[in-house]
């Protein structure tokens, strides 16, 4: 596959390594937080962690717009579903996302509900022109990658003067996220978490452009290189970031200059900026309330915003108390730190925002990387049994 | 006065017609739609004779049984259709045994409304099928339910076959140093199905690997079959679940090499699409056979002769490893485990 | 998060869609968000949006730096 197969080459990826290697200064550590889920998805998937030095560590970050969705947030939308004369279209990441009660929207479907899995807005509108006599809500997640995608289908739907057509909308802001994490406690002052810089999102990038970063680099010293979502992309920018690190430097780099310019997407983002506003808070499992992260409609566009159609109400929601997932998401614990690890909590009964996406870095761990650390403490029945009691 | 004629006897209208509750009856109209539709298709002895049950005689030695439910939608796909699907699958779970499948029984629940020309169609195949395989489809039964009850049809199989001498496969018989051949490419069905099913179409030309596997597990029984431990096919959940479910039963973990797995790249770029990885995805032509180092070679090279193992291929060993952890070498370096998924794959966006 | 690939146009189609291939594999998708899309562009495509063109100079650029990374390493 062009484009893609090339930037997957094992041998390159050794050469490299030896370059970290080589690069990487013994007397000192480096902890790089890769904030997207998808580039934790790659560097579990490839096992990529296996070629870097011991002293060359990654911390995963909240960039997985699942993983936040606060469990309020599906309670809400299976509320909705239940409806009779709606039909609530998805993507497929959410389908198994647990609410309240162990309720998740595929129960919901088996329980009667209209809930039809999606792989665009596209399709959604599709369902809108076919089928008047249904309101059809989607459900809107996702990064500024997956925002324009929405406003599009807003545009589609107006042109085609659909009366059953509307929105619910999750959209969250990375910027936001990376601000929420170096100004925590741990990160700014207590010196707990040791973060020397960021991987910046590959696709958010292709639409937000490499300028936003600047203000993180600057404020808060730190490097910041974007790159690609193929591992060899990954792995081109820990170098790049070690070399920053030895030179003191903090800027943004960026690796994946084939997708991605400094301004972005400037037609994406105006779409966006047209149909929607930014909300003054909104809750982010695993990071609580994070200002100016979130999006809704413009108030102009009422009529298609799920929220005020159908008067949705999100109900509070707690997370489990001995979930260590917001420790996780700022990278002060690691997925084996936590007691539910692997006991109570893995991806098929997930019991924080880290398991609930195969992205999140308890379920990225847990699906495949967890043999390391029964190599390392020889615990050797927990995972079986464990997998065996929720089969 | 009227002579007493044969009464005109309605021919059923398989072109334009539906099932009606009238067909799972068990009167006139049930008879007319089994014969003009099944016994057509499956021609033999056995459903001329026209009874509930049929005989047949048994070999001397082990025999073996197995039964299956078929489910899938949408009902026919590139590269087959659920009665396709029946009929492979039955006998391959039989082969997976080492065993000859011998007879086969074929039941359908249909839902009222169905198109009789669908049906035939289904039906046609599964007769191809199973003359093709030489295994005959020797009882059924046909019920019909009301709209709504099921999805078109389901059919539901049995099989019977007869086990060589000598040949004892279990499910807990893999050692750690025996070897992991899988018979071909992996994740061709489920992407051939999902690039059909609403709201997720996609073009490809890529093909449903459904087959029968009897007569290449014959062959690898001539070859060496004292030095297979077991074989089994990684229908759904893919070889992930095939070989968590032997490391688990056998008390032994994998490693694997991503390299060495078979796999067509037009199956690769539908996963990248979905974001689904092809060792979840469901296959229906192929097997996974554990095997004793001493016999990798022949065993291999006979199923590399056979047209249905051209692309069989050795991917991996069994360990000795109390977490039962099956382990892959990526094609980038490092190290991840296969893991087996809870429920069914979706496509997913991050 | 954002899965995306890179995706191939066969042919451009009316209202701002095209039918874009992977190694054989082809879907019909948005390039409303794209501008001056032709036959052979390659894209980055995300749940049916090209959001991207890949710049094939750029990609061969990075392809070099891994590569000479890869030999300069090697002497």
């Amino acid at each position: 596959m062009k484009y893609i197969d090339e930037y997957r080459d094992g041998r390159v990826a050794k050469d490299i390594a030896r370059q970290i290697t080589a690069a990487a200064d013994p007397a000192r550590s480096y902890h790089f937080m890769e904030f997207c889920g998808g580039h934790t998805h790659a560097i579990s998937r490839y096992g990529l962690e296996d070629l870097l030095p011991a002293n060359v560590r990654m911390i995963h970050g909240p960039g997985c717009p699942v993983c936040v969705l606060p469990i309020g947030r599906i309670d809400a939308a299976i509320a909705l579903a239940m409806r009779p004369e709606i039909t609530l279209c998805t993507y497929g990441d959410l389908m198994r996302v647990p609410g309240s009660n162990g309720s998740s929207l595929l129960k919901a479907k088996a329980a009667g509900a209209d809930i039809r899995m999606v792989y665009s807005t596209l399709d959604a509108l599709k369902i809108a022109e076919a089928e008047p006599e249904r309101e059809v809500v989607f459900f809107a997640i996702g990064f500024e990658t997956t925002t324009p995608p929405t406003a599009l289908a807003l545009r589609f739907a107006i042109q085609k003067d659909l009366k059953n057509f509307s929105i619910f909308c999750n959209h969250v802001l990375t910027p936001a996220a990376i601000q929420n994490i170096l100004e925590s406690p741990d990160v700014r002052k207590l010196g707990t978490v040791k973060i020397d810089g960021f991987i910046g999102p590959a696709h958010v990038s292709t639409v937000i452009g490499t300028e936003p970063y600047e203000f993180f680099a600057e404020e808060f010293q730190k490097p910041v290189v974007v790159a690609g979502f193929e591992p060899l992309d990954v792995i081109q920018a820990i170098l790049m970031l070690v070399h920053q690190v030895n030179d003191g430097r903090h800027e943004v780099e960026n690796q994946y200059i084939r997708a991605v310019t400094t301004f972005g997407n400037e037609k994406a983002q105006a779409e966006v900026a047209n149909f929607f506003e930014l909300r003054e808070s909104f809750e982010w499992r695993g990071l609580g309330e994070v200002p100016y992260g979130a999006l809704r409609l413009r108030p102009e566009f009422a009529d298609y915003d799920a929220e005020k159609r159908f008067a949705m109400v999100t109900p509070a929601s707690k997370d489990n108390p001995a979930c260590d997932c917001g420790a996780i998401l700022r990278g002060v614990k690691k997925p084996a730190d936590c007691k539910l690890f692997g006991t109570v909590c893995t991806p098929d009964n997930p019991m924080g925002s880290c398991m609930v996406s195969s992205e999140g870095a308890c379920a990225a761990h847990w699906t495949y990387g967890r043999f390391r650390e029964y190599a390392r403490t020889g615990e050797q029945a927990r995972t079986v049994e464990a997998g065996k009691a929720v089969a | 006065m009227n002579v007493m004629t044969k009464p005109y006897k309605r021919k059923l209208d398989v072109r334009n017609g539906l099932v009606d509750l009238s067909h799972g009856a068990g009167g006139r109209a049930m008879g007319l739609l089994i014969e003009s539709i099944f016994h057509k298709a499956f021609d033999n002895e056995w459903l001329r004779a026209g009874n509930d049950q049929s005989a047949f005689g048994v070999e001397a030695g082990r025999m073996v049984m197995t039964t299956d439910g078929y489910v899938v939608s949408p009902l026919f796909f590139p590269g087959g259709n659920i009665g396709t699907l029946a009929v492979h699958g039955t006998i391959n779970d039989i082969a997976m045994a080492g065993a000859r499948p011998l007879y086969l029984s074929a039941s359908f629940i249909i839902e009222e409304g169905f198109p009789l020309a669908d049906l035939d169609r289904i039906a046609q195949s599964m007769g191809e099928a199973s003359r093709e395989a030489g295994v005959p489809i020797i009882t059924g039964d046909t019920k019909v339910v009301e709209r709504g009850k099921a999805d078109g049809v389901f059919i539901s199989t049995a099989g019977v076959g007869v086990m060589p001498t000598g040949l004892d496969l279990r499910s807990d018989a893999a050692r750690p140093g025996d070897a992991v051949i899988v018979s071909g490419s992996i994740g061709d069905h489920g992407v051939a199905v999902m690039s059909k099913r609403e709201n997720l179409e996609f073009d490809t030309d890529i093909l449903s690997d459904s087959a029968a596997l009897h007569e290449l597990v014959a062959a690898m029984v001539a070859a060496g079959g004292n030095h297979i431990r077991l074989m089994r096919d990684p229908t759904r959940g893919g070889i992930a679940a095939t070989l968590n479910e032997i490391a688990s039963q056998s008390g032994v973990g994998f490693r694997i090499d991503e390299e060495a797995i078979p796999l067509k790249p037009e199956v690769a770029a539908a996963c990248e699409f979905l974001g689904l990885d092809p060792l979840n995805v469901a296959n229906e032509g192929k097997l996974v056979a554990i095997v004793a180092p001493e016999g990798v070679d022949a065993i291999l090279a006979t199923m590399r002769a056979h047209p249905l193992g051209g692309d069989a291929a050795l991917i991996g060993h069994a360990v000795e490893d109390a977490n039962g952890f099956v382990q892959m070498t990526t094609s980038f370096g490092g190290g991840r485990i296969v893991d087996w998924l809870s429920g069914e794959q979706l496509p997913r966006i991050c | 998060m954002c899965l995306a690939i890179p995706v191939q146009v066969k042919e451009v189609l009316p209202d701002n869609m095209a039918k874009v291939t992977l190694d054989g594999v082809s879907k019909i998708i948005s390039t409303a968000l794209v501008d001056d899309v032709r036959p052979g562009d390659y894209l980055v495509l995300h749940v049916g949006y090209a959001l991207a063109k890949i710049d094939p100079e750029e990609a061969e650029r990075t392809l070099e730096l891994l590569r000479q990374a890869a030999l300069g390493d090697a002497a």
